[in-house]
């Protein structure tokens, strides 16, 4: 019983819970979810395919915005709605340089290193221009990044013209799709870069600490000697680099654009890996693994409803269905109560004993 | 009390309306007579020209047509949003405009400045998308009919003979005019035909990474399918990815029939590789449809018809030419 109640006391219970959930339930509508082959794609290469690949080639994008996500709830209580328009910006800039203002090249203009790292630069000015107007300004997270968040787009569509760009050379493809020889997709490894790096970080800097002590309170973290303004800044600056990172993944993955719709509501996605990871969207103490192991579940949930073949005009509302249910199951007062439940159903028991 | 004040309002108003509604088009005649070269004001509404490579086309058509060599003077406003377009347009009656060319984000809501125009003179003629209001307020509408672009694709499909249509459906935004016509001419296929199945008809939202999750978790639980109908091109790409990765072949004369809506020009191109098989035009070229009706009404005749639907190819990947994509493509 200790154990049980140690267990669940974890904030990483919670979306290891609802993993299990959804395993169970594949498990049992049908088990063949679960294959996976291993054949040659039509480059010839040999692949892994099958439900758990997908999982974890989608799933990464979203664990990798979780990442800056939930340091920007955990500093600033709020949430960065633009990180869908800003993926699009910083996709944007790597075409642009890759193609180098023509849209059609026969090879690439710049070597993509170079792409990627102006896209990091933009994508961390990008931040730096919201955490500005968060730390500095004062404005609600959410109204400071809604400039963005309205005006991203139009701005991802002005920086190639309005053009779609096509990139030919394979080469480009192998961030979002697969390396010849590795069968694994690229994004799950891009991933877990970034996770062991955000782990070192946290690990061997004082960000993290920093990060919860101005996000728990803010003028205390002053008095002893922090600049809480700055830290919420840096944090916007890190996730801009996860979004640049994302950006390169999802413009390698179709080796093109679409304004409108790349990265739609990945924002919504984000925020919602940091709460299934029970963190506390209001601020302050956080799990960065629990909110990547959130991303991961959201991912599964998606794949789960495609392959159940949920009615499109419901998909929407399946999801919202099992996201109330889990976030709910997360919050705070839930689990309290449950644990006060629990206690009571144990005491009788031990009378009766 | 405050009825009668109220009433009062509006009849000053509708005087006041009246009143401008009486100058207005002696002021125009009188500019016409003097120099004959006087430019037709155009107060043109769009949605934002970003949304997509039609829109962007759309856009482009429009400019090109209503310059000032053209004999126009054209404004623009953007917005996907009814409200803000509705402001627009109040703003451009306010401005006289002449005609007012429309695009509107959503169909209902339009009625009172529509009216408004009525009374200032205004000419209204909408482009690409219709609305619910009485037709005696507009002078006509340029549209795109989806259901006979649906028809004609689900047409092009019935004449490829296949023994059996295992179909995956990706279906665009739900409740979106285009969704609407192009699932409904494939829903009536497949309901009249024995040999017709659905796979799978999902909406993957227009957005070419849902459609390659739709078709990989299909190829993962595999089922066999041979045609996949998308209805755009970004989603059929989206499709072709998931086959790649699967080495499933697709396009003429392979295992698996690709077809797509919109003719972006690199999904011509496709076409013209053999690697997909079909795409339906949804035309954004109207700027030669309007400027045909406003010539018409400068001269005083009369439209024939109120509604008038463009013309709209589907193009066979056999048949395609390089003209054809360097033409059509968007």
């Amino acid at each position: 019983m200790q154990i049980i109640k140690k267990i669940t006391k974890q904030q990483i219970f919670i979306p290891i819970a609802a993993l299990l959930i959804l395993a169970v339930f594949n498990l049992i509508v049908d088990p063949s979810f679960y294959e996976i082959t291993f054949s040659s794609n039509s480059a010839g290469d040999l692949v892994l395919s099958g439900n758990m690949i997908s999982i974890l080639d989608y799933g990464s994008e979203l664990a990798i915005l979780a990442i800056g996500m939930t340091l920007v709830t955990a500093a600033c209580g709020g949430q960065d709605i633009s990180v869908g328009a800003a993926v699009a910006i910083s996709g944007s800039v790597v075409l642009r340089v890759l193609c180098g203002g023509n849209s059609r090249p026969e090879t690439m203009q710049a070597p993509i290193i170079v792409a990627f790292l102006v896209s990091c630069v933009v994508a961390m000015l990008f931040g730096a221009f919201n955490g500005t107007l968060v730390a500095y300004f004062k404005i609600q997270p959410m109204v400071a990044t809604l400039i963005l968040f309205t005006a991203g787009r139009s701005i991802a569509a002005w920086i190639n013209n309005n053009e779609l760009p096509i990139i030919s050379d394979p080469s480009f493809s192998y961030f979002g799709g697969f390396i010849p020889g590795i069968p694994i997709p690229t994004p799950f490894f891009i991933a877990l870069i970034c996770i062991v790096l955000a782990i070192l970080v946290l690990r061997f800097t004082n960000l993290g600490l920093y990060t919860q002590a101005v996000g728990i309170n803010e003028s205390s973290s002053r008095l002893n000697g922090l600049n809480p303004a700055f830290i919420k800044f840096l944090t916007f600056v890190i996730l801009g680099l996860c979004v640049a990172v994302v950006g390169l993944i999802k413009v390698s993955r179709l080796s093109s654009i679409n304004y409108s719709v790349i990265a739609k509501d990945i924002e919504m996605d984000a925020i919602l890996a940091v709460a299934l990871g029970g963190n506390a969207l209001s601020g302050g103490k956080f799990n960065l693994d629990a909110s990547i192991l959130g991303a991961y579940v959201i991912q599964f949930l998606t794949t789960t409803l495609y392959k159940v073949k949920v009615q499109s005009d419901a998909l929407p509302a399946y999801k919202a269905v099992v996201v109330i249910l889990l976030v709910v199951m997360s919050a705070p007062v839930v689990r309290q109560w449950l644990a006060g439940l629990g206690r009571k159903l144990r005491k009788p028991a031990k009378e009766v004993a | 009390m405050k009825k009668k004040v109220l009433g009062l309002l509006l009849t000053v108003a509708m005087v006041a309306g009246l009143a401008a509604c009486g100058s207005q088009p002696a002021a125009s005649t009188g500019g016409e007579g003097q120099g004959g070269s006087e430019l037709i004001k155009v107060g043109i509404i769009n949605n934002d020209p970003n949304e997509s490579g039609y829109r962007t086309a759309n856009d482009k058509d429009l400019k090109e047509m209503f310059t000032e060599a053209n004999g126009y003077s054209a404004s623009f406003a953007y917005s996907k949003e009814n409200e803000k377009q509705i402001n627009a347009a109040q703003k451009f009656v306010q401005d006289e405009v002449d005609y007012l060319l429309l695009s509107a984000a959503d169909t209902a809501g339009w009625d009172s400045v529509l009216k408004d125009a009525q009374a200032a003179g205004v000419k209204v003629i909408l482009f690409d998308r219709v609305i619910d209001a009485d037709p005696s307020l507009y002078e006509a509408s340029i549209v795109s009919d989806m259901e006979k672009e649906g028809q004609t694709a689900v047409d092009w499909l019935a004449k490829q003979n296949l023994e059996e249509y295992n179909i995956i459906h990706l279906q665009g935004q739900m409740g979106t005019a285009a969704q609407k016509g192009r699932t409904a001419a494939m829903d009536a296929a497949v309901a009249s035909n024995d040999n017709w199945n659905l796979v799978v008809q999902q909406s993957g939202d227009w957005n070419a990474e849902n459609a390659t999750q739709i078709v990989q978790s299909i190829i993962n639980s595999g089922e066999s399918f041979n045609v996949i109908y998308a209805e755009n091109d970004d989603m059929a790409k989206g499709a072709v990815a998931a086959l790649d990765k699967a080495n499933i072949s697709h396009g003429v004369g392979k295992d698996v029939i690709i077809m797509g809506f919109d003719c972006n020009k690199w999904a011509l191109e496709e076409l013209l590789n053999q690697n997909w098989n079909y795409d339906g035009q949804c035309n954004p070229f109207q700027a030669s449809y309007i400027d045909d009706i406003i010539k018409k009404l400068e001269n005083g005749e009369t439209l024939t018809e109120k509604q008038i639907i463009m013309e709209e190819k589907g193009f066979d990947a056999t048949e395609i030419t390089a003209d054809d994509v360097a033409k059509y493509g968007i």
